[in-house]
């Protein structure tokens, strides 16, 4: 392998046991404090190429012709592919709908879509050169809103597609739509007191991973390509990837590379089929680095969503009904649009109980920025509108607005829309207790002992706009449902490798998974399983790569619950084979080898009674155990296409959160003052790294209830594309997160435990969003809330 | 062009620089130091902060060209740089005479492990790393803050942080590996 900087083994060992449950530190931190750790941009070959793509300025415009010559003839410059330099007859690729052009042919259906490559010996030059290939576009008309996309002469973005779901949906600019119906919502809504309705609307939010789209790929001397990226998942790439590049799998071999985050942006391809493309046409290694500014035309988003829905109540507070339309933008490509609609009406209906819902969601074709995965994926957009319902109600019942919600909340054995029974522990009006318990912060902190005020702890800042007049706090609560896994009938398994062997006088665990660690933890996590099943303290964490079998995704808040339960399936098993050996070696010495449990602890055989049998090296006696084995969570279902039944999800995961603003009402300017979270999370297997998630989880919620949106214009011309213009919350404007961590038992889940990533990224929105409501007393029904939407300016 | 500056207390050549080329790509791609990241390239991040005489800077803004004859730490020196500056020592790196007398001990495998900053074990042990990323640009800030500031309030520590923007951490355990180090500083005086 020629690359200088590639992924390495990562050995963790420890003097304590360092296994479930205990907050062990991440076996890459030293590698991350000290710069060492190689990102996917940070990989280095020699002679390597820099790669650079053209992408469209147009939203839909058909090409008429691309002439590369200028570029080609550009000093410095190896190569120039467009669609016409294709290798096979696959041209195309996508997560479930192959719809996404590698390159554009004849037409393209978004800002920023690719159109041709080039590679140089200097990313400058590959810049440049790119600047001189002459695009002839004719623009067409654009597809932007529900009205534009279905309206009778409406240009189809993806005339005669003939996917699955071509057959079942009512435009052809519909990508997927899912109606759930149960109970009989007409009786239920006659029964209703006060009946709220109301319609919302969320932006479209970026994942904003730090680390850049980046790869390189080395061509192989088998006429295979070596590829070293940043993924969600290595094996979902490879079957896309392959056959684009007419290759069998086997001759594409991915590794996976330091991964900057990645939020759902890095389900979806970006420029990992172009970097193989130049690697194998110049026959020389290939990197691609997006910067910022081309990261935002580089990955889908989350799906922009309007949202109408009308809930009804008795008098003493119990819901009757909830009826509910969700339109979501999927833009040019279909990306995860199916799925996401599948979530957002089988988790429309929120925590709660009502038995007689009638829903509706779909997934739109536009010409807008393709649109698919971001946490939450799909319960985010509902959260946000169910919740501003659930305050509505409230309100006009008179109650207490969590009080309201608990009077109404599910629990263990609540029969969801989708008739699926929820047969774990559903602790909502718990969480929603224990986060209004917690102690709100002191009052106007920006008071200080001498006569001016602290200006940092002001909304405004240090851009000294208030020094508290017109300064208004308010308090916000909303909870939230996510389903941990991938649903609906999907295959989600995972696999692990593990081999324990003794080295160096002591028995070591190395466990090998295709599990993509992008900031999550997971490495920490299976190297705790590791120890807690095999009873070792050095665990080596190899390198995820194609080598063994997939892990699936890193999401869906699944891959502790997956892969870590692959891996622990994996370790029972390969503990079984010591047990089989130090039977066959010493089973006469001791009756207890044949009569007594025996478990693996500090590297040694013991009974269940403490007595130690044996070492785990004189069992081994130089020999390795080696098993790669699969492990599945229980199947799901798909949901009717009709009625939307069906037992679709594997868990769901909750979160409620409490906030409390300041808001400067004169200015429309918000501080989050604290945003609390209470969270169950089955069982936690690394604390530390739990509260990490909630923390990070419920920070992106803020962002997306006061300042992060990809603004697109009428023209569906993203507007916004920098960190100067889509901002991220900084450590000024993200507040205190306590939180309180509940760990109530999954029995069907390994350990117990439940997907945790997701769930504090729903409904930390809808709180902020309540408590400015609950400053302000305006309705505010679209995020990002703005200060022209507090001021009315 | 040539370009002739100190890097992590040693003296750095790199030629046929682009006059474009920002200091980040000459560090990261030119002298094999990757450590600074690339999150954003335009000074809104903080990923690539490093100290320019001292100074920290967005390597991603600063021209190669500026750094001409100047001195530069990175997070790659960063434990070489406290360590000395606990010493009392000015430049960092490894000094001739250290160099010299140095011998392999055993259980020290030349990596980092043994020779952190106080600022990056606190980032490790706080639980202040996720993926990474931001996490250079924001131990060469922190470290900057706690070297004119060894007991910050939370407000200096925001105040100090705000240019380094995280995706991951939601900054609290960021915050607590701050507050960690200075402790531990206060306890170790």
């Amino acid at each position: 392998m020629g690359a200088t900087r590639t992924p390495s083994n990562i050995t963790q060992g420890s003097k304590a046991k360092g296994g479930i449950g205990e907050s062990t530190l991440r076996p890459d931190g030293t590698l991350k404090v000290t710069g060492e750790f190689a990102y996917s941009s940070d990989m280095w070959h020699e002679d390597m190429l820099w790669g650079f793509t053209l992408r469209s300025p147009h939203a839909h415009a058909e090409i008429k012709s691309i002439d590369t010559s200028q570029a080609l003839a550009q000093a410095g410059v190896y190569a120039v592919l467009t669609y016409d330099d294709l290798p096979t007859d696959v041209k195309n690729y996508g997560l479930e709908i192959q719809d996404t052009p590698v390159l554009a042919h004849g037409r393209v259906r978004h800002h920023g879509e690719p159109v041709a490559l080039v590679a140089a010996d200097h990313p400058e030059t590959a810049r440049r050169a790119a600047a001189k290939i002459k695009v002839e576009y004719v623009p067409l008309p654009v597809v932007h809103d529900e009205a534009s996309a279905l309206a009778e002469d409406a240009p189809l973005l993806h005339p005669g597609r003939d996917d699955h779901h071509a057959g079942h949906v009512p435009h052809p600019n519909i990508v997927h739509r899912q109606p759930i119906h149960r109970g009989d919502v007409a009786a239920a809504r006659a029964r209703a007191d006060v009946i709220v309705s109301g319609e919302y609307e969320v932006g479209m939010q970026d994942q904003a991973f730090l680390g850049p789209e980046s790869g390189l790929a080395v061509p192989g001397e088998d006429g295979g390509v070596d590829l070293y990226i940043a993924t969600q998942w290595l094996h979902s790439d490879l079957r896309q990837i392959a056959p684009v590049l007419g290759l069998p799998p086997e001759k594409v071999r991915m590794t996976l590379s330091g991964v900057g985050g990645a939020f759902g942006g890095r389900e979806d391809l970006s420029m990992q089929i172009h970097a193989c493309l130049l690697a194998l046409r110049t026959n020389k290694p290939v990197k691609i680095v997006y910067n910022r500014f081309e990261s935002f035309f580089g990955h889908v988003h989350r799906h922009p969503a309007k949202l109408w829905y009308e809930h009804g109540a008795t008098r003493d507070g119990k819901l009757t009904h909830m009826k509910c339309r969700i339109v979501l933008d999927g833009g040019a490509y279909a990306s995860a649009s199916p799925a996401v609609v599948g979530n957002a009406s089988s988790l429309s209906v929120g925590p709660y109980v009502i038995d007689d819902v009638e829903i509706e969601a779909v997934a739109l074709y536009t010409n807008n920025p393709p649109c698919g995965a971001m946490r939450g994926f799909g319960a985010v957009q509902a959260c946000f509108a169910y919740e501003a319902q659930m305050d509505k109600l409230a309100a006009e019942l008179g109650l207490d607005p969590v009080e309201f919600r608990q009077l109404n909340a599910m629990s263990q054995g609540t029969v969801m829309p989708t008739g699926q029974v929820v047969d774990s522990p559903a602790p909502v009006a718990e969480l929603l207790r224990r986060v209004k318990a917690m102690p709100l912060p002191p009052e106007k902190q920006w008071e200080t002992a001498g006569e001016s005020a602290d200006v940092r702890a002001l909304p405004g800042g240090l851009s000294n706009t208030t020094h508290g007049e017109g300064v208004v706090r308010g308090i916000g609560y909303a909870v939230g449902i996510k389903n941990v896994g991938f649903s609906e009938g999907f295959d989600d398994y995972s696999t692990a490798r593990v081999r324990l062997e003794v080295i160096n006088g002591e028995p070591v665990a190395i466990v090998h998974t295709a599990m993509a660690e992008v900031g999550q933890g997971g490495v920490t996590v299976h190297a705790q399983i590791a120890r807690t099943e095999l009873g070792v303290t050095q665990v080596t964490i190899h390198p995820a790569d194609t080598q063994v079998g997939s892990a699936g995704s890193t999401s869906a808040s699944r891959q502790t619950y997956v892969t870590g339960g692959a891996v622990k399936h994996t370790c029972e098993a390969v503990r079984e084979k010591v047990l089989e050996l130090g039977r066959a070696r010493f089973g006469s010495y001791h009756p207890a080898w044949a009569t007594a449990e025996l478990l693996l602890e500090s590297g040694k055989v013991v009974t269940d009674g403490g007595e130690v049998l044996a070492d785990l090296v004189d069992v081994l006696e130089g020999e390795a155990i080696d098993l790669e084995l699969e492990w599945r969570h229980r199947p799901t279902e798909p949901f009717d296409l009709r009625t939307g039944q069906g037992n679709g999800h594997v868990q769901y995961s909750f979160a409620a959160h409490r906030a409390v603003v300041e808001v400067d009402t004169d200015l429309g300017l918000v501080k989050v003052v604290e945003l609390a979270c209470a969270q169950d999370v089955g069982k936690a297997l690394n604390p530390l790294s739990v509260v990490g998630q909630i923390q990070g989880g419920t920070t992106q919620g803020l962002g997306l209830a006061v300042m992060e949106e990809i603004v697109v214009s009428p023209e569906a011309k993203v507007r916004n594309p920098s960190f100067t213009d889509y901002l991220i919350p900084t450590i000024l404007d993200t507040p205190t997160i306590p939180v309180d961590v509940l760990e109530l038992a999954d029995e069907h889940a390994p350990y117990g435990l439940r997907g945790i990533g997701e769930a504090p990224t729903l409904s930390s929105t809808p709180a902020v969003v309540a408590a400015i409501r609950a400053a302000t007393g305006l309705a505010l029904k679209r995020v990002p809330v703005r200060p022209e939407h507090l001021t009315g300016t | 062009m040539r370009l002739t500056f100190t890097v992590n207390g040693r003296k750095q050549e790199a030629d046929d620089v682009w006059e474009g080329e920002s200091l980040l790509y000459v560090l990261r791609e030119r002298m094999g130091l990757p450590g600074s990241k690339n999150a954003c390239e335009q000074g809104e991040c903080g990923s690539c902060t490093v100290r320019l005489d001292g100074v920290p800077v967005c390597a991603c803004l600063v021209a190669a060209g500026q750094a001409q004859d100047r001195e530069v730490v990175t997070v790659e020196g960063l434990a070489d740089f406290a360590k000395q500056r606990d010493e009392g020592g000015s430049a960092s790196g490894t000094s001739l005479d250290e160099a010299k007398r140095w011998q392999s001990k055993p259980g020290e495998t030349g990596t980092a492990a043994q020779r952190l900053a106080p600022i990056q074990r606190a980032f490790i042990d706080a639980g202040a790393v996720q993926c990474g990323f931001c996490t250079p640009g924001l131990l060469v800030a922190a470290d900057e803050l706690l070297e004119r500031n060894a007991s910050p309030s939370d407000e200096d520590i925001r105040e100090a942080l705000s240019g380094n923007l995280c995706r991951c951490t939601g900054y609290e355990k960021i915050l607590d590996a701050v507050r960690l180090a200075a402790a531990r500083s206060e306890e170790a005086v």
